[in-house]
């Protein structure tokens, strides 16, 4: 459990200290966002009715932005060789460091999307489904995402890759996600939405950490 | 069993045993899809008169039905050897998954293709995001991420072992997928257009049907098969040119 605890502060450390990753996510949801009103029109109807949409997939794609270098750096200079062969276990060092990976660029974008939601004129009733959606949708992008980040390790053209192998993967988070703002926009009960989304990121907690650490010793061997 | 497996490891005699079954499987092919597609086209009952029925337009389905099967088959074939490939360190599981998975895609654009089409007169649209349509554009990526992987690496055998993996998160996958469509589609899609409960299958339609279905998987035996042999053969051609680097 040290292990754990020693990975997740080294990798919150490092993220805090650069610093860039964050704010690159986040300006990147901004930007994507904000560029849907030039495609669509600025009419508040229009961009209400797909609000929830976009701001859903800006999410997706801002989150996978930063995906292929969550075990990128680790296998260049050589520490994840000495990660595998830590005594802790490989696939909690993976939940160390998808935790580490959400806290600096899933829950700002959870955060964040409030915001971007007046933008997009989304109804004042939609709000708790978006970020309650988002708050349990994003780890699972960040889980699934590290079973692809563990796979391109060594790849050419990694990160175009990576968004191959793993958006296919995120379509059901994106139909339960923007299904739970549509219901309650509507004035229905978003409930099962987010008990899917909640069964989606157990399974995904007890399955993609596994899967991502095979993968991860493929990569180092 | 496993012994026979294990003795299939060695290229050399699973090239024989390859070369022995291929032409029998080839030739079944050419039967089955033969007759079947003759019987289906020129001799079955076209369906009800069009406004209501399907007219002639019910024939595509002889192509559309096998190659959307096929669909599914040869992702279930990729898996079980990938699997094998991962568990029992199968060296032939790795050659016959990087030999399915490009005939696998491309049954699937023929599934989408012909649907399409059928779409097109049926539906008067070439594409609606029916829940069996974009499923099946799903495993088409699928497919392709499978495909990127095997050749994205300089060394082969990390392609493979990454596809590998890739091939059973996509099975574990696969029914969420089938499963969220499907709830997502009922929520969405204007019940007008496609009616759930579509006239049971005429059995004189059926039989040309099952042929095509079982010539479409020899034909998949067949091509895999020769496929394997090609990509040993390259396995083996690169051994050798490494063979000849070496001081």
């Amino acid at each position: 459990m040290s292990g754990f605890g020693a990975l997740l502060r080294r990798d919150l450390r490092l993220a805090l200290r650069q610093g860039s990753d964050t704010a690159t996510v986040l300006a990147f949801f901004l930007i994507v966002v904000s560029l849907f009103p030039f495609g669509v029109g600025p009419e508040p109807q229009t961009l209400s009715a797909i609000g929830a949409g976009i701001l859903w997939v800006a999410a997706l794609l801002a989150a996978l932005l930063s995906l292929d270098r969550l075990f990128q750096a680790d296998y260049e200079d050589g520490t994840l060789d000495y990660l595998l062969s830590a005594p802790a276990a490989p696939s909690l060092l993976v939940i160390a460091k998808c935790l580490a990976h959400w806290l600096t660029t899933g829950l700002p974008l959870v955060l964040l999307s409030p915001l971007l939601g007046l933008l997009l004129n989304l109804p004042s009733a939609a709000y708790p489904a978006l970020v309650a959606g988002l708050a349990l949708g994003t780890p699972v992008l960040t889980l699934i995402g590290a079973i692809g980040a563990a796979l391109v390790l060594g790849a050419r053209r990694g990160g175009v890759l990576l968004s191959l192998l793993i958006l296919p993967l995120y379509i059901p988070v994106l139909i339960f996600g923007v299904g739970a703002v549509e219901a309650a926009a509507a004035g229905q009960g978003f409930r099962a939405h987010l008990l899917l989304l909640g069964a989606f990121l157990l399974g995904a907690l007890a399955l993609a950490p596994f899967v991502a650490a095979v993968a991860l010793r493929q990569a180092a061997e | 069993m496993s012994a026979r497996l294990h003795a299939l490891a060695n290229p050399a005699r699973f090239a024989r045993f390859a070369r022995r079954i291929l032409p029998w499987m080839a030739a079944l092919a050419a039967l089955c899809i033969g007759v079947g597609a003759v019987w289906g086209v020129v001799f079955a009952p076209p369906g009800a008169t069009p406004p209501e029925g399907q007219g002639e337009t019910v024939r595509i389905m002889y192509v559309h039905v096998p190659s959307a099967w096929m669909a599914l088959f040869v992702y279930g074939c990729m898996a079980l050897v990938s699997a094998g490939a991962l568990v029992w360190r199968h060296p032939l599981g790795h050659v016959l998954a990087r030999a399915a998975s490009p005939i696998g895609a491309c049954f699937t654009l023929l599934a989408l293709a012909t649907g399409s089409l059928w779409g097109a007169k049926m539906w008067g649209a070439w594409w609606v995001w029916d829940a069996r349509l974009t499923s099946m554009l799903i495993l088409f990526f699928l497919y392709l991420g499978h495909i990127a992987l095997t050749h994205a690496f300089d060394d082969p055998g990390r392609g493979a072992r990454a596809a590998a993996i890739l091939a059973l998160v996509g099975v574990v996958n696969i029914p969420i997928i089938k499963f969220s469509v499907d709830w997502w589609n009922t929520l969405h899609q204007p019940a007008s257009i496609i009616r759930r409960s579509g006239p049971a299958i005429d059995a004189a339609m059926l039989a040309p049907l099952f042929l095509m279905i079982f010539g479409f998987t020899f034909y998949f035996f067949a091509v895999w098969l020769l496929r394997a042999r090609a990509e040993l053969a390259a396995l083996r051609t690169r051994a050798l040119r490494l063979r000849l680097l070496a001081p």
